[in-house]
């Protein structure tokens, strides 16, 4: 086809308008690209910069050494152990992970079970992920799988921390456990410490593991690491290293625990002693107890039922959560109220015919033949209720009550330890607002025996001990350092109570022990200059109906042995020169006798820091205590169960 | 327009067509191959292989190709439109038939030492049939209707077949491709009014269809277009990609984290990294300077397409050229639109850049085709 060259011309002048309409739209759009571009790499740069690093960067926590926890002379009481265990890593495996597991199962103890579970992990986890096999394993089987390494592809050992405490059941309530971080103590955290969040990361579950936590669990240190799309670990950037948990010192006497425990026995008993020159607990123990190192590992459900179903409730710190009605004891309390107030003198006597009347009602005094004649000593001595009956009436129940708190019974000590109680000095307001009730003479009256509304923990009775043997508001005191630095005392100031009541109740605590009416004459000490001093006490808590006032003490069981009576017995010695005061409770014992023997031997246990003589007994009881001391079964705490490298 | 009109002394012979090359658009296109070597030496972590060395080997090839085209008289390529054109229409008929399935699509045919992408071929074929049917038509027929639905079933028919494969990102080229070409041409404005008004219509008529009884696309292809709309709302899922290239660009800054430091490529938060997304390792590790460079290399070498179009006077040359250069145009705008976030993710590669033979060895050779028209060009009267 032939064409004329305006034609031509035309066209061409055509194309080269449309090119350049073209041209233009198309720098039109390079601009939008490069404006684009400008945005994206120059104005957003930084908040893209910051998602690349986020991408790119992970945080790993580093997980801290926990504080470790010593007695007064340094025994370890938690430690942090070695925890050997084997880790597969899948991709380093090869192609035959089950004949790696195979291989291993021979060498180590793991079940199929382990097994099973192991490649079940693998298979939700990417193949650069080390799982754990086992753990908790020796370092025999440990060296085993290394000393194997080369038929065991992608098997290595690994060396991780676990909380463990080598004096086991002795301080399990004192020293409490960890356990693993549940959401609970998560959401019960104002601000949550990002190391909580690490797996397996375990924090203290209960007594001074949980209340001294932020002290003992240190910091977490970090490495920050690069990993790529899936999560592979590229290369480690840097790293801050974890501070240590400080470590804690208690006042607690570890080979006095571990006495006080054996010498519980399997009883539903508590005992605490004091250092009456500073406060210092040197043992609180409560009976029966558990391993708390079940519980760092998972205890089973059977372990954990049985703990559970036991009648003597092995699980409940009876020493400072139990609350007893304080019996006869608390009459050390209602002479104290009635001395200061002037309403009784050391020398009155009072007539006790086996009981008084009020109104219609007619209150027995444990002797229901009746004491006679009797002045404050001897009704201490030979604990005569009638004669406090009638002094309580004097003196009244309020200053009864605030005469307790200044002895610190119904007063919650402050101990890190868990559920301290604060037992009950009862008032008449108390009553109203509690009960909607009118305080009743009758109350009062049995507020005087430690009966009736009374109730007070075994730390407080050796607290209200303490008081009485140095006439000190004196403070019990758990922790002695943290991190090396003696925590603050402060010298106890005196107690609000008058010289001559201090010396009127004094005399007659030596007397029960010492005195020839003694209820607790059984329980003397021989030894000159180690006297002691006490008061027994008994409280029949199932005669009380209102269930309310049983609070603390044992429900749902109707077993013969929980209708007896508990026995108390509150002590300080030696009586010129007191150095140590304690009290003992053991449930259901029938009397106090049995309690005031043990708080005997307890004490010279203390006193002479080890096994006493037998001359420091009545002569015709050493044969008996010699085959105790035998069968009682001590630590040997002079070798200390730790091995050095727990303390890294 | 025929060889008879050609002033033969004028035309260059021998070695002297190697003075007549547009050195400078070799020089330019060379360039930027450089840059895609250098980036996939990157994105394979600092190393030739797997996919610098095979594409400067190709690279090599290609210029053998390009030169071989070049130095072919223009006229020789016009006669052979038709024949190109029949050509891979037959191979996209074949890759339909015994094509290899990848990455989820029927688009190559492995013919040995490359796999073989008819649409790419297709892509120049398009512009050289539509280029010599413009020539052949007189320009008062232009805008006749029977002539212009001519070559909108030329560009439909292959279209259609490689959006069976399915490959989206290429059946737009091809659309683009060959409506630049028709525009060129000078086919009234009106068509592309009326053909943009009804594309815009259908959109709006699908947006709206959304959760209606008569929905016109299946929910998963609205999310789809809910995940191009926002990518952050599906961040881990389909809209991965764009968010980890936004977040490969943006890190970048004004110079980059430098050759190499790259941390998103580096660590394979980048998905083809070394194909369609090997424009954010650009901007990752040279910054706004160095993508914002490649831009302007790629805009230098439309502009001297569109400055020899100006300087020939056949108008096959011109409309082949203008073709091309649209086509390149299209190839790197769509892509890095896309790599920025400007478009749904269609899947076309970075030209010249991008790890790939076919693509590669096509635009050389198209590049060849312009060469040859710009030597063998009418000169003097």
């Amino acid at each position: 086809m032939k064409r004329t060259p305006r034609d031509t011309d035309g066209s061409h002048r055509k194309v080269s308008r449309r090119a350049l309409l073209m041209g233009g739209a198309q720098l039109a759009v390079v601009a939008g690209l490069g404006l684009r571009m400008r945005y994206m790499q120059v104005v957003e740069s930084g908040k893209y910069r910051m998602l690349a690093d986020e991408n790119r960067i992970n945080i790993r926590l580093i997980p801290p050494a926990r504080g470790l926890i010593f007695d007064r002379n340094g025994i370890l009481l938690a430690g942090n152990e070695q925890n050997y265990s084997v880790v597969i890593v899948r991709e380093d495996a090869g192609d035959n992970v089950h004949d790696v597991l195979a291989r291993l199962k021979d060498l180590i103890p793991i079940t199929d079970e382990d097994v099973e579970n192991t490649i079940k992990e693998m298979k939700r986890r990417s193949p650069f992920v080390p799982i754990t096999v086992a753990d908790r394993l020796s370092w025999e089987d440990l060296s085993r799988v290394a000393v194997n390494g080369p038929a065991l592809p992608g098997i290595s050992p690994s060396v991780g921390l676990s909380r463990h405490y080598p004096l086991d059941t002795d301080l399990a309530h004192v020293v409490g456990y960890v356990g693993p971080v549940s959401e609970r103590d998560l959401k019960s955290l104002d601000d949550p410490d990002p190391v909580l969040q690490i797996p397996d990361f375990q924090i203290g579950k209960t007594g001074v593991e949980q209340k001294l936590e932020d002290d003992l669990r240190g910091k977490a240190g970090t490495k920050r690491i690069e990993v790529n799309a899936v999560g592979r670990v590229m290369r480690e950037l840097d790293r801050v290293p974890p501070v240590t948990g400080r470590n804690v010192q208690l006042t607690i006497d570890a080979a006095l625990q571990d006495y006080l425990h054996a010498r519980l026995g399997g009883e539903a008993a508590s005992a605490v002693v004091m250092d009456v020159t500073n406060g210092d607990l040197l043992a609180i123990g409560s009976s029966p107890s558990f391993d708390p190192n079940l519980f760092v590992r998972g205890i089973s459900y059977k372990d954990y039922n049985a703990l559970m179903h036991n009648d003597h409730r092995p699980l409940v710190d009876k020493s400072v959560a139990g609350t007893y009605p304080p019996g006869s004891t608390f009459k050390i309390v209602t002479g104290s109220a009635a001395l200061h107030a002037g309403k009784l003198n050391t020398n009155e006597t009072i007539y006790c015919p086996g009981y008084i009347e009020l109104g219609n009602r007619r209150f027995h005094c444990w002797k229901h033949s009746g004491h006679g004649h009797l002045n404050l000593r001897g009704a201490l001595e030979q604990s005569c209720d009638v004669f406090f009956y009638e002094v309580a009436q004097r003196v009244g129940i309020d200053a009864m009550s605030a005469m307790a708190h200044e002895l610190g019974v119904g007063v919650r000590h402050d101990l890190p330890m868990s559920a301290i109680a604060e037992g009950l000095a009862p008032t008449k307001e108390w009553k109203r607002r509690v009960h909607k009730q009118d305080w009743l003479i009758g109350d009062t009256v049995n507020a005087a025996i430690g009966q009736g509304f009374v109730l007070a923990s075994p730390l407080q009775l050796a607290v209200m001990a303490a008081r009485m043997a140095t006439g000190t508001a004196l403070q019990p005191r758990l922790v002695r350092s943290v991190d090396s630095i003696d925590q603050p005392r402060t010298p106890a100031p005196p107690l609000g109570l008058h010289p001559f009541a201090l010396d009127g109740i004094r005399s007659g605590l030596f007397s029960v022990v010492n005195g020839s009416h003694g209820t607790a004459r059984t329980a003397r000490i021989e030894t000159d200059g180690m006297t002691m001093a006490g008061k027994t006490g008994s409280s029949q808590v199932w005669s009380i109906t209102a269930a309310d006032r049983a609070r603390g003490v044992i429900k749902n069981e109707d077993l013969p042995w929980n209708r007896r009576d508990h026995g108390l017995f509150v002590a300080y010695a030696p009586y010129d020169n007191p150095r140590y005061a304690l009290s003992v409770v053991i449930e259901h014992s029938g009397g106090s006798h049995p309690a005031a023997l043990m708080a005997r031997d307890i004490m010279l246990q203390t006193l002479y820091g080890g096994t006493p003589p037998l001359t420091a007994y009545p002569s015709f009881q050493r044969k008996d205590i010699e085959a105790q001391q035998n069968s009682l079964q001590l630590r040997d705490l002079a070798a200390p169960t730790t091995p050095a490298r727990a303390r890294t | 327009m025929s060889y008879l009109e050609y002033s033969v002394k004028t035309i260059p012979s021998g070695l002297k067509k190697v003075l007549y090359v547009n050195w400078a658009l070799v020089i330019l296109l060379s360039a930027v191959c450089g840059v895609g070597f250098l980036m996939l030496y990157s994105v394979a972590g600092g190393s030739m292989q797997p996919w610098a060395e095979p594409q400067v080997e190709r690279f090599a090839l290609g210029l053998v190709v390009m030169f071989g085209i070049a130095f072919t008289p223009i006229w020789f390529w016009r006669n052979m439109a038709g024949v190109a054109y029949l050509g891979s229409l037959g191979l996209l008929l074949l890759v339909e038939l015994i094509g290899t399935v990848g990455m989820g699509a029927q688009r190559w045919i492995d013919i040995g030492f490359m796999r073989l992408q008819p649409s790419e071929v297709m892509k120049i074929s398009l512009v050289m049939l539509l280029a010599a049917y413009y020539d052949w038509l007189p320009p008062k027929k232009v805008s006749r209707p029977f002539w212009v639905l001519v070559p909108v079933v030329l560009i439909l028919v292959p279209t259609a077949l490689v959006l069976k494969q399915p490959d989206l990102g290429t059946a737009i080229l091809l659309l683009l491709g060959g409506g630049v070409v028709m525009f060129v041409a000078g086919v009234s404005i009106w068509y592309f009014v009326v053909v943009a008004g009804m594309g815009a219509g259908l959109v709006t008529l699908v947006m709206m269809s959304r959760g209606k009884p008569w929905q016109l696309l299946k929910d998963y292809q609205f999310k789809r277009i809910d995940i191009f709309l926002d990518p952050g709302s599906d961040p881990l899922g389909a809209g991965y990609h764009i968010t980890q290239a936004k977040i490969a660009l943006g890190s970048g800054g004004w110079t980059g984290r430098g050759y190499l430091q790259g941390t998103q490529s580096r660590l394979n938060f980048l998905p083809e990294k070394h194909t369609d997304f090997i424009f954010t390792t650009l901007g990752e590790e040279f910054g706004f300077l160095g993508a914002f460079s490649l831009l302007v290399l790629y805009v230098l070498v439309v502009a001297f397409c569109v400055s020899a179009a100006m300087q020939t006077k056949d108008r096959f040359s011109q409309l082949l050229i203008l073709g091309v250069a649209a086509t390149f145009f299209f190839y790197f705008a769509v892509n890095m639109a896309m790599v920025m976030g400007l478009a749904p993710v269609v899947g076309v590669p970075l030209p010249l850049v991008s790890y790939g033979g076919s693509a590669m060895l096509v635009l050389l050779a198209a590049f060849g085709l312009v060469q040859s028209a710009h030597i063998h060009k009418p000169r003097g009267r």
